[in-house]
């Protein structure tokens, strides 16, 4: 059942300017595939996000790299990799300041990036981040009605 | 896939006006434009989000830096007509009690 239907691959060189065609694709998928409007809007800054720290963390000013993304269509979720060939970032310093803000944080302590990973872990079901050669972010997001019926469950076996 | 920026000055308040998509191609000239602005004495800066279809963290990033430039100087920055999606992303960011926002039709 959990057979993935279709894959679509695309491969931008590692510069910003190409991030908003990632967008484009990834939303014409995920129009075909039934997802809400909302939803798309989700997964757009979650692979914008993912996308940007390739091209800005992993190549820096190296602009002959690649970033490579799948889009994984199964028939109750989408599933998109994106992965460079760039050096590896520094996970646990990039763990350190993410996270929402708070009112408390003195204003001219406030971080001016860092909750790229942040967002696309709120925005998304499931993330996973491995390093080898290269970061590949990977992660998925549930067709709608796939989640409310997994809702349903988990609040009937809360409920047993 | 662009962002057009701009600018109007009444009497001290500076209008910015944004239309487009805020990321990290079109980030870094918005923080350029915005840099002069809010370097002043005092800077009042009211920026409509109305017509900004796309937004990201990039996006975020931009705004917080522009608050601590325009506190530092005294001044004030306000972000006006934002959409529920955009309101959203500075809701589930937190920055929604740093900022001052207001939705759109608020104003």
């Amino acid at each position: 059942m959990d057979k993935c239907i279709d894959y679509i691959e695309m491969k931008i060189p590692a510069k910003t300017e190409y991030i908003g065609i990632v967008r484009l694709t990834l939303s014409g998928i995920a129009n075909r595939m039934g997802y809400t409007y909302d939803d798309i809007e989700d997964l757009k800054i979650a692979v914008s996000e993912a996308c940007s720290n390739a091209v800005q963390h992993a190549y820096g000013h190296n602009e002959n790299g690649e970033v490579r993304i799948g889009f994984s269509l199964f028939e109750n979720r989408l599933e998109i990799t994106v992965s460079d060939d760039g050096k590896n970032f520094d996970l646990s310093k990039m763990k350190e300041n993410t996270g929402p803000y708070s009112p408390s944080m003195p204003i001219e302590k406030l971080s001016e990036g860092g909750l790229g990973l942040f967002l696309i872990k709120t925005l998304m079901d499931e993330v996973t981040i491995d390093m080898n050669s290269g970061v590949t972010v990977k992660m998925s997001k549930l067709l709608n009605e796939e989640r409310m019926r997994n809702e349903q469950t988990s609040w009937s076996k809360t409920k047993q | 896939m662009n962002l057009e920026i701009d600018i109007k000055r009444e009497k001290k308040v500076s209008y910015v006006h944004l239309k487009g998509e805020i990321d990290a191609y079109t980030a870094p000239a918005l923080k350029n434009k915005l840099a002069p602005i809010s370097e002043e004495s005092e800077p009042f800066i009211e920026v409509n989000l109305k017509d900004v279809e796309y937004m990201d963290s990039t996006g975020l990033g931009v705004f917080v830096g522009l608050l601590k430039t325009v506190r530092k100087q005294g001044g004030k920055l306000k972000l006006t007509n934002l959409s529920p999606r955009l309101e959203r992303l500075f809701h589930i960011t937190g920055l929604d009690s740093i900022i001052e926002i207001s939705r759109k039709g608020e104003d």
